[in-house]
């Protein structure tokens, strides 16, 4: 009885730190992109973003630079699609300016974090991000305060410096 | 978990639960342990989640260094010695962009300053003087004006000035750099030959070392390349990083009949030089210890190792070594963008190098350049037993600009390179004699007087392509309180004090509604040189971009550094003007600023050159001599002509 007895408090206990130490196994991948998402200007934003792509789990903070700078890319696509559409109805030097930034965007600081971020230069990751996260605070202050496009200048401007949060971690 | 602490104290429901065999004289303890023990579980549970939910960005609070191109209009306080303002800040939310036209962006192109047609560039790689021609490589993008597909750019000139674009010289078409072809260095060997050690990316993400070597050396144009094809020859030894490991030296002889050479890289946060020794540039093995190591400095990028002669004359080959030499150990630092040297002796026996002042040790003490400035690199010409200076100047607008007027970046006017025998602790830089070549007219100015608060004009004709020569003197006014004693750079010229700012306005339009002022402040002034002994002066050397122009979307810093300014010497400026860049240069070198501007009224025949004094309590006298400067014209070289 006193055999059983000492069997099953050790048993309880070597359970007991199992439970708690569990947590810590399962979690290991979430783990990154939450540490890494708590140092960049908006977690809330970044671990919903890397989420969202199938591969973030398994991903390293290179990975998970690369997988901002697709999400970059899709922010600034709902910006030139919207920017199209308002252009249709009307267009304006404002919304002009703002096709011209998001091209640069798409044409040159998108292309230019993801090599940056793919081949191990960091900095050049975090120039593209920032000149991005630029580019979209021009376009929405282009219109004086009446912006038709500040949902995505906002979602752009966002996403742009998480990833430039995310290079500068690799620097 | 609510749910479970309420059934810590339901016993019955688990009494009623376990109706099994054989558990029930234990049951209940057993029980009481494993609900315990689910709670703790749970609730640690519980407090890992919350925990790392939390958002803790504020608390890590990156500092902010970052990209230069971002403080837009911001003038952060006490920019002032050797601190460029690092600031990833972003916009504020007012920030509108700016609408540019072709003749402003046309403008910005430089005259004399090595830049390629088109396109991205950034560092200088393996210059070297070979047969007649000065030969510069250089990292580019040859699809895109900002960074990517980089590639080795190639560019030959006779007198360093000149300059002719020949094809690209180290393409991207080997596994070991089909990543990138990057940074590298030239060694000339006694025999003549030329071996070129570049780092190179390969297809397994790893940063390598490769051999190249001219086609043909009899080739005055080293036109052809060819890769050793057991490339790579150095691979990131145990200990560092696949990503750590870039940037390969010029190799120097030693007595112990090897080549020895040197290549950045970090360990935990600490910046250090690896050291590889070899015979035939195939084989090379690793020293166990660095060169040097500088804690808390980050990657080390371009790292460059030479010697200087104490005596200040001449340039010395990169194996020269004995008393009466110094080696200088410089590094680009990753982390915040800058460029750092230091002086001290080298200890040839176990290839390891220590400064002459620890406090001014690589990567916390001098630098080459106090301003827009980055990955330079020195190479010894034999031509004229000088050693030359590179350094990349990036631009400090948006990408937008760049993509739209094609092009990014510079190259500085390349500079001599001296050990600074007057003061023994920094190096002068000064530009190559062959910019003279140049010069067209000049004007001289002798004692122009200048009061306190007043610009004077300088007419001098064209003011975007100049070499411009000051010298100046002061003039102790009797005043009624000394006003507050602002040292540094302070916020800018705007900022007022005793002794200071005063110095010339470059790029500057008659209504001053857009200007760029090249100051000193000096902290104290005495009539005579026997103050010193009673108090310190200590003088700034600065360049305010704040006002160089009213377009808020280009980076517009403040940049400035003590400069020493010995009893016997006046103080002294030399500013070269070539569109948007200007270089400035105090006490002969021994403090040296770039700067980028961007204006959008103070361009071609609106843009003057003033004297200003903004001190309050000195007169300035200054004497200068103004060239205006021809163009360069760097172009393709005439294949089609015969040389």
């Amino acid at each position: 009885m006193a055999n059983l007895k000492t069997t099953t408090t050790l048993f309880f206990v070597l359970f007991l730190i199992a439970m708690t130490s569990l947590p810590s196994i399962t979690l290991c991948d979430e783990n990154l992109i939450e540490s890494t998402c708590r140092k960049t200007p908006n977690f809330n934003l970044c671990v919903q973003s890397l989420k969202a792509f199938p591969g973030s789990a398994s991903a390293d903070v290179r990975g998970l630079g690369l997988i901002m700078v697709k999400v970059m890319q899709s922010k600034a696509n709902d910006a030139i699609n919207k920017i199209r559409e308002l252009q249709r109805s009307g267009p304006s030097p404002a919304l002009t300016s703002c096709a011209s930034k998001y091209n640069a965007i798409v044409v040159g600081d998108i292309p230019e974090a993801n090599e940056a971020f793919s081949k191990g230069m960091p900095k050049f990751a975090e120039n593209g991000a920032n000149d991005a996260a630029n580019e979209a605070t021009f376009c929405e202050n282009g219109f004086n305060g009446r912006s038709p496009l500040t949902q995505q200048n906002n979602a752009m401007r966002d996403v742009a410096a998480i990833t430039a949060a995310i290079a500068r971690q690799l620097l | 978990m609510g749910g479970i602490k309420d059934d810590v104290g339901h016993v019955p429901l688990l009494e009623a639960e376990e109706e099994e065999e054989g558990w029930r004289p234990l049951r209940l303890r057993g029980s009481y342990l494993g609900i315990f023990g689910s709670i703790v579980f749970l609730v640690s549970m519980a407090a890992l989640i919350i925990y790392q939910g939390h958002d803790y960005y504020d608390e890590a609070k990156i500092e902010n260094k970052g990209n230069n191109n971002n403080n837009y209009n911001k003038v952060p306080r006490g920019v002032a010695e050797g601190v460029s303002a690092k600031s990833n800040s972003f916009l504020s939310e007012t920030t509108p962009s700016y609408n540019w036209t072709n003749a402003m962006l046309s403008w910005q192109r430089t005259a004399f300053h090595f830049q390629p047609e088109r396109n991205w560039m950034n560092d200088p790689n393996g210059p070297l003087f070979h047969k007649g021609w000065y030969h510069l490589f250089y990292q580019y993008n040859p699809f895109s004006a900002v960074w990517g597909n980089i590639t080795w750019g190639h560019a030959v000139s006779r007198d360093l000035i000149h300059w002719l674009y020949l094809p690209e010289a180290i393409v991207r078409d080997m596994w070991f750099d089909i990543n990138g072809a990057w940074s590298g260095s030239a060694t000339l060997l006694p025999g003549g030959e030329i071996v070129m050690l570049y780092t190179g990316y390969t297809d397994q993400q790893v940063q390598v070392q490769n051999l190249a070597y001219p086609a043909d050396a009899s080739d005055p144009l080293l036109l052809n390349w060819v890769k050793y094809a057991k490339n790579p020859v150095m691979v990131p030894p145990p200990g560092i990083g696949p990503h750590d490991f870039r940037d390969p030296t010029t190799a120097w002889f030693g007595p112990d009949n090897k080549w020895t050479l040197t290549l950045g890289s970090m360990v935990n946060d600490s910046g250090l030089s690896l050291v590889y020794k070899t015979t035939d540039f195939i084989n090379y093995e690793l020293n166990d210890h660095f060169l040097h190591i500088v804690p808390g400095t980050g990657m080390w990028e371009c790292v460059d190792f030479y010697p200087v002669s104490i005596n200040g004359s001449v340039g010395l080959d990169t194996s020269a070594n004995g008393p009466g030499v110094k080696h200088v150990l410089k590094a680009s630092l990753d982390d915040t963008k800058l460029d750092y040297y230091a002086i001290g002796t080298y200890f040839i026996e176990n290839d390891t190098w220590i400064p002459d002042d620890p406090d001014l040790d690589v990567g916390i003490g001098l630098r080459l350049d106090y301003g827009k400035y980055y990955a330079s690199k020195t190479f010894y010409d034999q031509n004229k037993q000088r050693r030359v200076l590179w350094g990349w100047i990036n631009e400090s607008d948006s990408e937008v600009a760049d993509i739209t007027k094609g092009w990014a970046s510079l190259q500085t006017i390349p500079r001599t390179v001296l050990y600074d025998k007057k003061t023994g602790t920094n190096l002068l830089q000064w530009p190559v004699e062959e910019i003279e070549s140049l010069r067209l007219s000049s004007h001289e100015l002798k004692e122009l007087l200048v009061k306190p608060g007043t610009v004077v004009p300088l007419h001098i004709g064209p003011a975007t392509q100049l070499d411009i020569f000051v010298e100046f003197e002061i003039e102790l006014l009797e005043s009624e309180g000394i006003v507050n004693n602002v040292e540094g750079c302070g916020v800018g010229a705007v900022e007022r004090s005793a002794f200071g700012p005063f110095g010339i306005l470059a790029i500057a339009n008659d209504e001053l509604s857009e200007l760029t002022p090249i100051y000193f402040r000096l902290s104290n002034y005495g009539n005579g040189t026997s103050t010193t002994t009673t108090t310190t002066t200590s003088t700034s050397f600065c360049v305010d971009e704040t006002r160089s122009s009213k377009a808020p979307d280009v980076s517009k810093l403040v940049f400035g550094s003590k400069v020493s300014v010995l009893s016997d010497e006046k103080l002294s400026l030399r500013v070269l003007v070539d569109h948007s860049i200007i270089e400035s240069f105090a006490q002969g070198g021994r403090t040296v600023i770039s700067s980028r501007v961007y204006p959008t009224e103070a361009i071609y025949g609106a843009a003057r050159l003033f004297l200003f004094n903004n001190a309050t309590d000195i007169n300035i006298k200054a004497s200068l001599k103004i060239w205006q400067l021809n163009s360069a014209f760097i172009r393709p070289f005439p294949f089609h002509n015969t040389q």
